[in-house]
C-alpha cells in the first residue's frame, strides 16, 4: 500500500471521507454482440467495521462490481470509468503492479467456489502462507505459525496437522474457512464475500457468517457482502445495496430498506421469496418475466418491463425517461418515477399485507 | 387457510401411493490395501420408511450429503436399493428388471437439479419433451408434436420453439423443459431433486407456482427434495428430515415448522436466516459443531451425538452414555410426528424468536397434545 500512498500521482487521492467511497463506477465489456453494461454508474460508502450488502440477481452485475474494486479487470478489454477511492486513493487509474500491493493485504476477496479457487495440487497450508509471505518479508517457519493460527481462529480442528492436507481432504465448509483464512491473514482493510455461504448447507452457512462478523469485529475491517439471498442479508449486514440490470436500483440501512421497501423490485424481491416466519400463503408472487439483457437495456427505467406499478407514473415517464438514484429519507435512496409519498401508500396497501 | 391447514394435518389425501419401507442403499467402499481389501460401505440410505399418498407432497430435507437425492433416485429407480421395498400401487419395484420396470417407469418420472447438466445440449426442445413417447414406443392422440406443443404451453414456452436447443433457453425456461419432460406420460408421481435451487428467487417463484398448479391440474404426488427449508414448508405436505442416511423426524408441514422435536430440526430451523433484520436480532442460533461424519463410518449409538447439542449441553453423564450407545428408533412420540431420538422435546421460539404462540395466525389452529 504504501507504495500507492506515495504514488507521484497526489491528484488522484484526497484525504478524509469514508474508508471506501465508489462513485459513478461503470463497468462495460465490447463484445461482439454489442457493449454489455454489466455494472452502470454505481456509487456507495462503506466505512470500516461496517458491512455493505449488495442483493441482486444472477447477471445484475454485483460480482462484476467486486472484481472491479479488486482490479481484476486490468489488462482485459473491459472499459472502467469512476472512482473507487480506498482510503483517499482512486484505485480505477492504478496500474496492475500498484494493485497487486493493495491485493491481499488491503483488500480480501473470498469467493462462492472454494474448491475451484483453491489450488488441488497445493496443501492448504502452502497456500495460506503463500499469501502471507507475498505480503511480510519472514522465515517460512514463521508464515507456518501464523498461517496454524489463522485455520485456528477459524475453527479448523487439529490446525497444525490439517496444514498438510490437501483441498479434496477438506468438506465444504471448512474449504470455506480455510478460504477466510486465506483472505484474513494480512489483516486486510477491506473484505469482499462474493456469495460466501451459497454452495454450503444452512447449519454451515450459519456458522461462516457468524465467522465473518466476528473477524469484523476484530479486525475492524470492512465488509462487502454479495448475495442474493435477502435472509443473509438481513442476518448480516448493516447497509443494503439492491442491484438491477447493473445499476443500483435502492440503497439503504437495513432495517430501514427491510421495513420501508420502496422500489418495486425490492418489493417483488420480498415477495417471491417464501417465509417460514409468516402465515403460509397459498401462492407465491414471482416477478413476471426475466432480467434483462445486459446489450440493450430497456429504456427509461431498467425494471418497466417487469414493473407492476407503471401505470402509477403519469404518461410513460417509466419508458423514457431513466429515473435518478433519489433519497427518500436522510439515508436511504431509491430509484423510481412513482412519487415518494404514493410509493408508501403502495407499500403499506397492497405490498406489506401479501410478504 | 385454516382449513387448508386442518385438512392436510389430518387426513391425507387419497389412497397410499407409494409406500417405501426400510430401504436401504450401500455404495461398495473404497477399494485399498495390497490384497485388495475393501473399506466399509457407504451407507447412503440406511433404513428409510415413508409413505406418499395420491396428490402429496412430501418434502425431504436435509444438508448435502444426508442421502436425500439418494432416497430420491431409488424411488425413481435410477438405482437399484441394496435391500427394503418400494411397493408403488401394490406393486413391488425393488428387484423388478428394467424390462419389467419400463411400463412403470410412465407413472413415476423425475426432474432433476441442474437445468444445464440434464437436457442434451445436442437435441431441440421438441425431441427432448417428445423422448418419453419414443422410450416407451406410444403414439398420443394428435401425433407427438401437437402433444408437445401443448405441454410446452402448459408449461409457460412458446410453442414455436419447439427446434430451439437448449442453450437457448434461461435457466428458468429450462427447468421448465424438464418439468414438460417429466409430465409427457402423465405420472402420478414426480420426484423433485432439487428443482428450483439452482433458480434465481424470482424465477424460483415462478417455478414453485407451476408446479403446484400442475399437482392440482394432474393429480401429481411429488417427492420433494430441497435444502431450503422456506421453499420445503412452502410446497409440502408433510416433511421428513433426514440426516445420515437416515429419517430424524418426520410429520405434517405445520408441526414440523411450529413444534419439531428432534435437535437436528432444531438446528436446521434455527440456521434458516429470515428476511427481517428485527427478528433476526432476537433469534436464537443453534450451531452445530464439526462436520458431517463419514456415512461409511457412521457413530454408535444415535448417528447425530457427535453433533447434538442438546447431548453436548443438557444431557447427563448417564443420559449421554444411553446416546453413545443405544441406537434410538424412529417412534411416534406425539400423533402424527415421529421423531428418532430418546429425549426428544418440542421446540417452538425457533422461528420467529419469540417462545409464546403469536398472532400469525396459523398458530394455535390446533389444539396441541402436550410434550
Amino acid at each position: 500500500m504504501t507504495s500507492v500512498a506515495s504514488d507521484p500521482r497526489a491528484a488522484s487521492s484526497r484525504p478524509g471521507g469514508p474508508f471506501l467511497s465508489v462513485e459513478d463506477l461503470r463497468v462495460h465489456f465490447p463484445t461482439d454482440d454489442g457493449l454489455v453494461k454489466s455494472v452502470d454508474g454505481v456509487s456507495f460508502e462503506v466505512d470500516r467495521g461496517q458491512i455493505l450488502g449488495i442483493v441482486g440477481e444472477s447477471g445484475s452485475g454485483k460480482s462484476v462490481t467486486a472484481q472491479a474494486l479488486l482490479g481484476l479487470h486490468k489488462g482485459s478489454k473491459a472499459r472502467i470509468t469512476g472512482h473507487i477511492w480506498l482510503d483517499g486513493v482512486d484505485l480505477v487509474p492504478a496500474s496492475e503492479n500498484d494493485m497487486r500491493e493493495v491485493r491481499g493485504s488491503e483488500i480480501a476477496m473470498i469467493f462462492q467456489d472454494p474448491l475451484s479457487s483453491l489450488h488441488p495440487f497445493y496443501t492448504i497450508g502452502d497456500q495460506i502462507s503463500e499469501a502471507y509471505r507475498v505480503h511480510n518479508k519472514v522465515s517460512a517457519r514463521d508464515a507456518r505459525k501464523r498461517s496454524v493460527e489463522m485455520l485456528e481462529k477459524v475453527g479448523i480442528p487439529n490446525a497444525s496437522r490439517r496444514y498438510d492436507d490437501y483441498p479434496h481432504q477438506f468438506s465444504g465448509g471448512m474449504r470455506q474457512r480455510a478460504m477466510i483464512a486465506m483472505a484474513l491473514i494480512c489483516e486486510p482493510k477491506l473484505l469482499i464475500a462474493d456469495e460466501p455461504t451459497t454452495a454450503l448447507d444452512v447449519t454451515v452457512q450459519a456458522q461462516i457468517l457468524q465467522l465473518i462478523k466476528d473477524m469484523r469485529n476484530e479486525l475492524n475491517s470492512a465488509v462487502i457482502l454479495i448475495t442474493h439471498d435477502l435472509g443473509v442479508v438481513a442476518e448480516t449486514c448493516d447497509q443494503v445495496l439492491v442491484m438491477y440490470g447493473g445499476q443500483c436500483v435502492e440503497k439503504g440501512p437495513v432495517e430501514e430498506l427491510f421495513d420501508k421497501p420502496e422500489m418495486p423490485y425490492t418489493w417483488g424481491l420480498l415477495s417471491s421469496m417464501p417465509r417460514m416466519d409468516r402465515v403460509r400463503q397459498t401462492r407465491l408472487t414471482p416477478i413476471p418475466g426475466s432480467p434483462p439483457s445486459l446489450i440493450q437495456v430497456p429504456k427509461g427505467c431498467v425494471f418497466n418491463p417487469r414493473c407492476r406499478f407503471s401505470d402509477r407514473v403519469e404518461g410513460d415517464r417509466c419508458f423514457t425517461v431513466h429515473p435518478d438514484l433519489l433519497p427518500t429519507s436522510p439515508r436511504h435512496e431509491v430509484r423510481c418515477h412513482i412519487d415518494p409519498e404514493e410509493r408508501r401508500q403502495i407499500l403499506l396497501t397492497e405490498i406489506r399485507p401479501n410478504l | 387457510m385454516t382449513t387448508e391447514t386442518a385438512a392436510s394435518a389430518t387426513a391425507p389425501n387419497g389412497a397410499p401411493l407409494l409406500e417405501v419401507r426400510e430401504i436401504r442403499k450401500y455404495f461398495p467402499g473404497r477399494s485399498g490395501g495390497l490384497f485388495g481389501t475393501r473399506g466399509n460401505p457407504v451407507k447412503a440410505v440406511d433404513g428409510v420408511s415413508f409413505t406418499v399418498h395420491e396428490g402429496e407432497t412430501i418434502g425431504l430435507v436435509g444438508e448435502s450429503g444426508c442421502g436425500k437425492s439418494t432416497t430420491g433416485r431409488v424411488i425413481a429407480k435410477l438405482i437399484e436399493p441394496t435391500a427394503g421395498s418400494i411397493v408403488y400401487q401394490g406393486k413391488e419395484l425393488a428387484n423388478l428388471r428394467p424390462g419389467q420396470m419400463r411400463p412403470l417407469r410412465r407413472e413415476i418420472q423425475m426432474i432433476f437439479q441442474d437445468p444445464y447438466s440434464s437436457l442434451n445440449p445436442r437435441h431441440t426442445i421438441g425431441t427432448i419433451i417428445g423422448s418419453p413417447f419414443h422410450i416407451q414406443g406410444t403414439k398420443p392422440d394428435g401425433g407427438v408434436k401437437k402433444t408437445v406443443q401443448g405441454l410446452m404451453e402448459r408449461v409457460g414456452l412458446n410453442p414455436e420453439h419447439y427446434n430451439r436447443y437448449p442453450h437457448e433457453f434461461s435457466g428458468g425456461q429450462r427447468q421448465r423443459i424438464g418439468i414438460a419432460r417429466a409430465l409427457a406420460l402423465r405420472p402420478k408421481l414426480i420426484v423433485c431433486d432439487e428443482p428450483v435451487s439452482a433458480l434465481d428467487v424470482s424465477v424460483q417463484a415462478q417455478v414453485v407456482n407451476l408446479l403446484e398448479d400442475l399437482q392440482h391440474e394432474f393429480g401429481l404426488a411429488y417427492i420433494f427434495i430441497a435444502h431450503d427449508l422456506s421453499v420445503v414448508r412452502h410446497i409440502s405436505d408433510r416433511v421428513v428430515v433426514m440426516y445420515l442416511g437416515k429419517v430424524m423426524e418426520e410429520t405434517d408441514r405445520d408441526t414440523l415448522y411450529e413444534s419439531p422435536m428432534h435437535p437436528y430440526t432444531h438446528a436446521l430451523l434455527s440456521a434458516v436466516p429470515i428476511p427481517d433484520p428485527t427478528v433476526e436480532a432476537r433469534r436464537e442460533r443453534i450451531l452445530l459443531t464439526g462436520d458431517l461424519p463419514s456415512p461409511s463410518n457412521p457413530p454408535s449409538g444415535c448417528v447425530f451425538h457427535t453433533r447434538c447439542p442438546k447431548f453436548r449441553l443438557e444431557l447427563s453423564d448417564s443420559e449421554r452414555d444411553r446416546c453413545r450407545t443405544e441406537e434410538p428408533v424412529l417412534e411416534e412420540k406425539r400423533p402424527g410426528q415421529s421423531v428418532y431420538c430418546h429425549f426428544a422435546e418440542a421446540r417452538t421460539d425457533l422461528i420467529d424468536g419469540a417462545a409464546a404462540p403469536t398472532t400469525s395466525g396459523i398458530r394455535g389452529t390446533r389444539p396441541r397434545s402436550a410434550a
